[in-house]
C-alpha cells in the first residue's frame, strides 16, 4: 500500500469536488469583515494616537500601527475567500461541513448522532438578518458551526435536522 | 420535602436484602454509618488528637491523688484545663461540650434522614441536604457504568459506595454509603432495569443471596473482607487475566517513572564526575542525595501506588457487561455495560517490547470521579498484560473480534507494520513528519471498527467501534498540503485515547473519511446495545 503512492493530478488541497455545496449568505462577508475589522481598527487607532503623541521622541513607534494595519488589510482581503470556503451539504445519512482555505477542515456528522441543534445570533449578524447554527454531538471535537445563514433558512434547517435526528436516533 | 418512608432494608443479620427490595419505587435510606464514613478518617484523626492531648488531663481528673507531679510538686498551673478543673466550672463546660455533641450528632442523623434514593423503571433518583436540598435524577438507559467502591474504613464497617456513571460532565450519581450486600443487590437491579430485560432474576440467585447472609455477622464481615468479589448472585465470574506480581512490579519499573528516577541520578553523576568534587565521595554523596531525593520520592510513591492498586486486578465478563476490579485494601469494582466503551487504545512502550507487554485504555462517555479507592481515572482496563491477555480483554470489549478478519487486523496492528498487512500506511514522503513511524502509521477499516495504528517507539493501536463514532473529520494545514498529506480525526467522546491519525496520503485520507462516515452510520443504526438485555436481542448480546 505505502510502496506505491497514488499519483494525484489534482492540486494538493482537500476537495471532494463532486459535491455541490450549500454556500452561506454573501452578506456574511460583510458581517465577518465588520466583526473582524472592528477590534483591529480600535487597536490601530490606539497605537496611532500613541505614535502621534510620542512620535517626535520615538519614531520607531510608528511601526506598531503600520504593522497592525497590514494585518488588518490582509485579514480583510482574505475574508471573502474564507467565507466562500464555508459550505455544508445534507447527504442521505449525514451532514457534511467544510471550511478554511489555509487550514482546511471537512466534517461529517451522522444525523443520528446529533444531540443538540442550536441557533445563536450576535448583534452584527442580527442587524444583517443572519444567524449561526451549531451542531453538538457527544464528542466535543465535532465542533460544527455553520455561520451566515439567513434566519428563516437557519430555522428551517434546524427543524429539518431535529426531525432527521429524531428519526435516526441512536444511543451514545 | 416528603418524609422518606422508613424501611428495613439495611443490612440485617438474619439475611441479605432481597433482590427486588429496591425497585418498589419507594424512597430508601443509606447505611446508618454514612455520616461517620463520609467524615471518614478526619473524624477518627480529630478524635485521636483530642484523646491524645487530653489523656493526661483525663487521668489526673479521674485520679486526683496523682494530680500534681509527685516528684517536682508542679501542678501545671498554666494549663487552662487544669485551671478550669480547679475553678469548679468543669460541670458547666462538660455540659456545653455534651450539648455540642448532641447537636453534631443530631445534624448527622438529620442529614442521614434526609438523604434518600429510589429507583423507578426509568430513573434513579437521589435527594439530600438539610438546608440546601439537592434532587438528582439519572436515566437508567443512559448509564455508562456502575462502580462499587469500598474504602478501607468503609470495608471494616461492611459498607460500600455505589456510583452510577451517567453520560455527561459531572452527571454521576453517588450513593455513599450502602451496606455491602445492599450495594451489590442494587447494582444488579439497576443493571437489570437498564438492560431492558423485565424478567425477575432467577430463583436460585435470590436463594444464594439469602444463603450467604445466613451466617453470623462476624463471619460475613470477615467473608466480605477476604472475598475478592462480593457478588453472591453471580457465580463469581473468573477473571480472564491473571495479574502476576512479578510482571506488575517489573512493568512498573520499566514504565516511564523509571526514567524520572534515573535521569536525575545520571545527570548529577555526570556533573559530579566532570568536576573535581566527584573525586571526594564525602562531597559527592550528599549532593547526589539532596538533588535526587525529591524526584526519587515522587517516582517511588507513584510506582508503589500503581503496584498496590493493580495487585488484585481482575476483569471478567458478566451478563451485564465487563466487570473490572482493582485494589488491595480499598477496592473498586466497576461494571461497564456492553457498548459503553467508545474507543480503545492498546499501547506498548519501548521497554515493554522485549516482554511483549501491553496496556489497554478506553474512552468512556461518563468519567467516574471516585478517586477514593482507585486513585486514578478508571480508564485503564488492563494495567499490563501479555499479548494474549490483551486479546482476551479486547474480546470482552469488542464482541466483533470473534470474526477472523478483525482479529487479524488487530493482530497486525500490534506488529511492527509491513507493506501488505491490511493497513493503509503513510507514504514515504511522510517520513519528514513521522521519522520512525511512517511505515507503521496507518489505518484499517472493517465493518465493525476503525483501527488506527501509530508510533514506532511507543506503539499504539486505537480501536474505535464503528457504532460509537460520533462524527469524522479530515484536515489539512499548509505543511500537510505541501506534502499532499492530510490527517483524519474520528471523533468519539473525550478521554485518554486520542482518535486522530496524521500524515496520511491525501487521497487515502479522503477515502478513510468517506468510508468511516459510511460505516459508522450503518453500525449506528444496527447498534442495539443501549438496551442490551431486551428480549429481542438477547441471543446476540455479548456475554
Amino acid at each position: 500500500m505505502s510502496t506505491t503512492p497514488p499519483v494525484d493530478a489534482r492540486e494538493p488541497g482537500l476537495d471532494p469536488a463532486s459535491a455541490d455545496w450549500q454556500r452561506v449568505s454573501p452578506t456574511y462577508i460583510v458581517v465577518d469583515l465588520v466583526s473582524n475589522a472592528l477590534g483591529m481598527l480600535i487597536v490601530v487607532i490606539a497605537t496611532t494616537v500613541s505614535a502621534v503623541v510620542f512620535g517626535p521622541e520615538l519614531p520607531l513607534l510608528w511601526l506598531l500601527p503600520a504593522g497592525f494595519l497590514v494585518i488588518l488589510i490582509v485579514v480583510c482581503a482574505l475574508t471573502p475567500r474564507r467565507v466562500r470556503s464555508i459550505g455544508y451539504l445534507l447527504r442521505d445519512d449525514d451532514l457534511l461541513f467544510r471550511r478554511g482555505i489555509l487550514f482546511q477542515r471537512l466534517v461529517a456528522v451522522p444525523y443520528g448522532r446529533m444531540q443538540l441543534v442550536d441557533i445563536t445570533r450576535g448583534p452584527i449578524a442580527r442587524a444583517a438578518g443572519l444567524a449561526e447554527l451549531r451542531l453538538v454531538t457527544a464528542a466535543a471535537a465535532t465542533g460544527v458551526l455553520i455561520p451566515g445563514l439567513p434566519l428563516d433558512e437557519a430555522e428551517r434547517l434546524r427543524d429539518h435536522l431535529v426531525v432527521l435526528a429524531e428519526s435516526r436516533r441512536a444511543g451514545l | 420535602m416528603s418524609d422518606p418512608t422508613p424501611d428495613a432494608l439495611e443490612p440485617r443479620p438474619d439475611g441479605g436484602p432481597r433482590a427486588d427490595a429496591f425497585i418498589d419505587g419507594q424512597w430508601h435510606r443509606l447505611h446508618p454509618a454514612t455520616p461517620f464514613l463520609r467524615g471518614g478518617l478526619g473524624v477518627v484523626a480529630v478524635a485521636a488528637v483530642i484523646v491524645a492531648n487530653l489523656r493526661e488531663q483525663l487521668l489526673r481528673f479521674l485520679f486526683p491523688e496523682n494530680f500534681c507531679d509527685a516528684d517536682r510538686e508542679i501542678c501545671f498551673p498554666d494549663d487552662p484545663l487544669v485551671e478550669l478543673a480547679n475553678s469548679g466550672n468543669l460541670v458547666l463546660v462538660l455540659l456545653a461540650a455534651a450539648a455540642i455533641l448532641v447537636v453534631v450528632v443530631g445534624a448527622f442523623w438529620l442529614s442521614w434522614r434526609m438523604h434518600a434514593f429510589r429507583i423507578t423503571d426509568d430513573v434513579l433518583e437521589v435527594k439530600s441536604g438539610i438546608l440546601f436540598r439537592t434532587h438528582r435524577q439519572g436515566r437508567l438507559d443512559r448509564i455508562q457504568g456502575i462502580n462499587v467502591t469500598r474504602p478501607l474504613l468503609a470495608r471494616i464497617f461492611g459498607a460500600a459506595r455505589l456510583e452510577v456513571t451517567v453520560a455527561g460532565q459531572d452527571a454521576n450519581i453517588q450513593l455513599a454509603y450502602l451496606g455491602g450486600a445492599t450495594a451489590d443487590a442494587l447494582r444488579r437491579e439497576v443493571l437489570r432495569l437498564a438492560s431492558g430485560a423485565r424478567a425477575v432474576p432467577s430463583a436460585e440467585a435470590t436463594a444464594a443471596a439469602v444463603a450467604s447472609g445466613s451466617t453470623s455477622l462476624i463471619d460475613r464481615r470477615i467473608g466480605e473482607l477476604t472475598a475478592p468479589e462480593l457478588d453472591p448472585d453471580l457465580a463469581a465470574p473468573a477473571s480472564v487475566v491473571r495479574m502476576s506480581p512479578g510482571r506488575l512490579v517489573a512493568s512498573t519499573l520499566l514504565s516511564g517513572a523509571l526514567i524520572w528516577l534515573l535521569a536525575p541520578i545520571v545527570a548529577v553523576a555526570i556533573v559530579l564526575g566532570s568536576t573535581s568534587a566527584g573525586a571526594d565521595v564525602w562531597v559527592a554523596a550528599p549532593v547526589l542525595v539532596v538533588s535526587v531525593l525529591p524526584a526519587a520520592i515522587g517516582a517511588v510513591s507513584f510506582m508503589v501506588n500503581r503496584v498496590v492498586k493493580s495487585l488484585r486486578f481482575s476483569i471478567a465478563a458478566t451478563p451485564d457487561g465487563i466487570r473490572v476490579g482493582y485494589g488491595l485494601l480499598s477496592t473498586t469494582n466497576e461494571t461497564l455495560p456492553p457498548g459503553r466503551v467508545h474507543s480503545i487504545s492498546v499501547s506498548q512502550s519501548l521497554f515493554w517490547r522485549p516482554f511483549d507487554w501491553w496496556e489497554v485504555k478506553v474512552n468512556r462517555a461518563g468519567q467516574s470521579t471516585s478517586q477514593g479507592a482507585s486513585g486514578r481515572q478508571n480508564t485503564t482496563i488492563l494495567p499490563v498484560g501479555t499479548r494474549d491477555d490483551a486479546f482476551r480483554v479486547l474480546e470482552l470489549i469488542v464482541p466483533a473480534l470473534e470474526h477472523d478478519e478483525l482479529r487479524a487486523l488487530v493482530s497486525e496492528g500490534l506488529g511492527r507494520g509491513a507493506a501488505d498487512d491490511g493497513y493503509t500506511s503513510s507514504p514515504r514522503r511522510a517520513a519528514v513528519l513521522r521519522w520512525f513511524s511512517w511505515r507503521r502509521n496507518g489505518f484499517a477499516l472493517s465493518e465493525a471498527a476503525v483501527l488506527l495504528r501509530r508510533g514506532a517507539i511507543w506503539r499504539e493501536l486505537v480501536i474505535i467501534p464503528a457504532a460509537r463514532v460520533q462524527s469524522t473529520s479530515v484536515r489539512q494545514g499548509p505543511l500537510l498540503r505541501s506534502l499532499a498529506l492530510a490527517s483524519v480525526h474520528v471523533h468519539t467522546v473525550a478521554g485518554p485515547v486520542s482518535t486522530q491519525i496524521g500524515a496520511l496520503d491525501r487521497g487515502r485520507a479522503e477515502q478513510l473519511f468517506q468510508d468511516a462516515a459510511r460505516v459508522s452510520v450503518r453500525a449506528g443504526v444496527a447498534d442495539r446495545s443501549d438496551h442490551w438485555g431486551s428480549p429481542d436481542i438477547a441471543e446476540e448480546s455479548p456475554s
